[in-house]
């Protein structure tokens, strides 16, 4: 590496990278077995913005050097690429079909079309991209209706500032299984999940 | 009983100490050194290394020493070590056409560059106990050469300037190297993933599969091309300096045998390659390696795949001891749960059987 | 333990394994490919299921870890020392107080919760390996959903037996889409795969291979019209505790043939038993020797 000057060093990561990376796995792995829910993360972090605690702390845990990570327009600013370099290792690409981890700080402007990121092939479905998207606010019991695996019956999940035609891609997505991406909402603290078996209904 | 079938904390501790104790064997007899089995069993530890995947003479005989010379159970320690190990990057080629060597031969040429060295060998010594090492005593010394500054060229690559030889697929120097411990196998595997497994892959299992295609099951008329044994030196491309710097010498192991090849449409009849490559002096290991590793290459030169040494899953999928003696071992834990569904299964299937003359039949199902 | 990471792996290892478990659970029934590590433990052991714990537990949990059923044997006792010794977790007996439970070869009695996950250790995870050993072939009919063979399979158990002649490791369809191995647990578990409230994670070292069946999914054992899916039966109950309808392990007691039949879920028994109920010979068995995992 021909070594990337700081014009800034990067704020801290997690406190305790052994013990928050584990809680925050567990919130993450409660919300994709359990769609409809939204888990608090339980980190303290002070990330660079637009970067939430939540979308953060999802870094910390999953990525590393070999997870080529996609940015956002809106995400790809300076601070925000030394701190996920300098605390995961991260190749960052430009293409997201590159991807196996996408970060989409601008749901509005760049989480559609959902089919640019990786779905995974028939032989191999587990090769397709986990998306983390930043929402503008979750809440469980209100909004859209959800079924699939994970639920009991059907599950209500509101999330704030997606895209008009959020609903259907993801319809799209699922029509894919067993390929599709998968998502994970974030928004402060917080994180819900839409694995590519939901069913979701306005 | 109940206790005999449902052992706690207590019986385990007991079994460890006890194990302790046989490992001791008699205090009277001194005990044997790391530094002893390093220097005087010292194929042992090369074993270990190479299918350990370590290169740590110490850490080798470490592990026989603690698992009472059993190679396997040693390979197994060191593999459990090295997992917890942290992975900085790859180290650059190693040459060993620069190797200091110990050892060379070829059977494919009488004389050729560089001369043919025995080296330390047990090839030509009668196998005859030798009761004067029941004496512990002094060894005379070994004969010296002079140091031979001749450089030692590959045969292979003497042939393959004739173009009788396949040329090496070179790999581009910037293509990461796979690492078999970070991705699991898929199939087909491409050479690297393969010869990092027979690399590690058990010694026995690998003969014992090379010898079958000596024997036709795969025939592809091996010559030991060449063999070579010493050290060479390992360079590594440290991020932050951007050029290589040596980190030390490995002793290895490489065998090049050379194949027929009869051709095919689109490629003269040429000569074929199969290579070994073993940490330390495992000359068996790798002569068995390059066997295994040129009959697997069956499926890229358009041959019949009719013989299990040509079978890449099969080969590849059960040549790691580690797991093969995990597996075959967990045998010994209770299956009771099992075999109680198969006691029920099978008193229904007689019942039936008994009550419908004509049919006595009965199978079990064919689960492990 | 001195030396080692909480939870015996690296930080870059519980990554790695937290990024197949995330995709197993999006993916009900299909086996994520994964780097599995060698472990301390011998691989057929229960690496696996080592490792799927590893990579999941956090110093709230409560470990339960059980083998046939039981706490004590000494598999379990050994994996339980494990996790005790790299991560000074709780651990525990009672299937209600875990959080975790690792099991080889059976399901708790008592029915799971949702705050609860069941880690099973999985020796083959393959269902149609004994069809077809290549893995590319099974990949193959895995992604098209071709399944015929394992039909063919059972049905020509039913012509030659009058049943289908499997036991345990009994195929089931999780959500409609993939065929997978339960790991060995008695065809007697099955029902408690379906619909279960808890997340139910698998884990094969040995065949790096991790899979899951989210909670409230539908598990559905292989069968036909004519000969639908039953579980076994006894006509006996648990000698200890009286109890008719959990699977019970036959225990040789002489050597003239005599057995009586106790409970395999040694929590479940026990509870029982601490509730009042009697079976028929309740200290056939003598004391067992307690032993307090800590």
């Amino acid at each position: 590496m021909t070594g990337r000057l700081l014009e800034t060093a990067p704020g801290p990561g997690f406190a305790d990278p052994v013990a928050d990376s584990q809680r925050a796995f567990r919130a993450m792995l409660e919300a994709i077995a359990r769609p409809g829910t939204v888990q608090a993360i339980g980190a303290e972090l002070t990330p660079p913005a637009p970067l939430s605690r939540a979308a953060a702390a999802a870094l910390l845990t999953l990525v590393d050097f070999e997870t080529p990570l996609w940015l956002d327009a809106a995400a790809r600013q300076p601070a925000v690429e030394a701190w996920v370099r300098f605390h995961c290792g991260v190749p960052l690409v430009d293409d997201p079909a590159a991807a196996r981890f996408a970060l989409v700080a601008d749901p509005m402007g760049s989480l559609l079309p959902l089919d640019r990121f990786p779905i995974g092939e028939d032989a191999f479905p587990d090769r397709s991209a986990t998306v983390i998207v930043a929402a503008a606010g979750l809440k469980s019991g209100s909004g859209w209706r959800l079924s699939g695996p994970g639920i009991e019956g059907e599950a209500r999940l509101e999330a704030g500032g997606l895209p008009l035609g959020f609903a259907a891609a993801w319809q799209a997505n699922r029509g894919l299984f067993p390929c599709g991406i998968d998502l994970f909402l974030t928004a402060d603290d917080r994180v819900a999940a839409l694995p590519r078996t939901v069913r979701l209904e306005d | 009983m109940y206790v005999a079938v449902k052992g706690g904390e207590a019986a385990i501790a007991n079994a460890e100490r006890l194990l302790a104790e046989t490992r001791r064997g008699d205090p009277a007899v001194p005990e044997i050194s790391t530094a002893q089995i390093e220097q005087q069993l010292g194929l042992a530890v090369d074993r270990v290394m190479t299918e350990g995947s370590l290169y740590d003479r110490e850490l080798a005989a470490l592990a026989l020493k603690q698992a009472c010379g059993d190679q396997l159970e040693a390979v197994f320690l060191l593999r459990a070590f090295r997992t917890t190990l942290p992975r900085f990057g790859a180290s650059q080629p190693i040459d060993t056409g620069r190797m200091q060597v110990a050892r060379r031969i070829s059977a494919t040429f009488k004389d050729l560059p560089g001369g043919q060295i025995l080296g330390p060998s047990f090839d030509y010594t009668h196998r005859l106990l030798d009761f004067s090492l029941l004496a512990a005593g002094e060894t005379p010394g070994g004969p010296r050469g002079e140091s031979d500054p001749e450089p030692m060229p590959h045969v292979l690559a003497m042939l393959d300037r004739e173009g009788l030889i396949e040329s090496e697929i070179e790999d581009s120097p910037d293509a990461p190297v796979p690492d078999i411990t970070r991705e699991p196998t898929t199939y087909p595997a491409d050479r690297a993933a393969r010869l990092q497994t027979l690399a590690r892959g058990d010694e026995g299992f690998l003969l014992a599969l090379g010898y079958s295609v000596q024997r036709g099951y795969g025939r592809n008329h091996p010559f030991a091309g060449e063999i070579r044994f010493g050290t060479v030196e390992v360079e590594f491309v440290p991020e932050e300096l951007g050029f290589p710097v040596s980190i030390g010498d490995v002793a290895v192991t490489e065998c090049e045998m050379i194949n027929q090849f009869k051709g095919s449409a689109t490629e003269p009849p040429q000569f074929t390659r199969g290579y070994g490559l073993a940490f330390g002096h495992c000359e068996r290991k790798t002569m068995a390696m390059a066997l295994v590793d040129r009959a697997l290459r069956a499926r890229e030169l358009g041959e019949e795949i009719d013989s299990p040494a040509q079978d890449e899953e099969f080969v590849l999928a059960h040549s790691d001891n580690v797991e093969a003696s995990g597996f075959v071992q967990h045998l010994k834990l209770p299956h009771y749960v099992d075999f109680q569904s198969e006691l029920v299964l099978v008193r229904e299937l007689r019942r039936r059987a008994a009550a419908a003359p004509g049919r006595r039949e009965t199978a079990l199902a064919g689960d492990e | 333990m001195d030396g080692y990471n909480f939870a015996y792996l690296d930080e870059q290892t519980k990554r790695m394994i937290r990024r197949a478990i995330l995709k197993a659970v999006a993916i009900p029934g299909y086996q994520v490919p994964f780097a599995s590590r060698e472990m301390p433990l011998p691989y057929g052991w229960g690496t696996g299921g080592i490792q799927v714990t590893a990579a999941i537990i956090g110093t709230d949990d409560v470990l339960k870890v059980i083998d046939q059923g039981a706490d004590d044997t000494t598999n379990a006792v050994s994996i339980r020392r494990f996790f005790a010794r790299t991560t000074g977790v709780a651990t525990t007996e009672r299937t209600a107080e875990a959080t975790i439970v690792q099991t080889r070869h059976r399901i708790p009695e008592r029915a799971l919760s949702a705050g609860q996950i069941i880690v099973f250790q999985v020796p083959i995870p393959e269902p149609l390996r004994w069809l077809e050993p290549r893995e590319t072939e099974t990949r193959k009919m895995h992604a098209l959903a071709e399944y015929g063979a394992m039909h063919v399979k059972l049905y020509e158990d039913v012509a030659r037996h009058g049943r289908i002649a499997t036991a345990y490791d009994y195929p089931v369809m999780v959500g409609g889409r993939y065929l997978m191995r339960p790991s060995p647990i008695p065809k007697f578990d099955n029902p408690k795969l379906d619909r279960s409230p808890a997340l139910q994670l698998f884990g094969a070292g040995r065949e790096k291979r991790i899979y899951a069946v989210p909670p409230w999914t539908t598990v559905v054992s292989l069968d036909f019209e004519d000969h639908p899916f039953e579980v076994q039966r006894w006509e006996s109950c648990c000698a200890l505790c009286g109890a008719t309808d959990s699977f019970l392990d036959e225990v040789i007691v002489d050597d003239r043939g005599g057995r009586i039949f106790v409970c395999s879920d040694s929590d479940h028994c026990g509870e029982r038993r601490a509730a009042g109920h009697v079976g028929p010979q309740p200290d056939a068995l003598g004391q067992p020797v307690a032993e307090e995992a800590t």
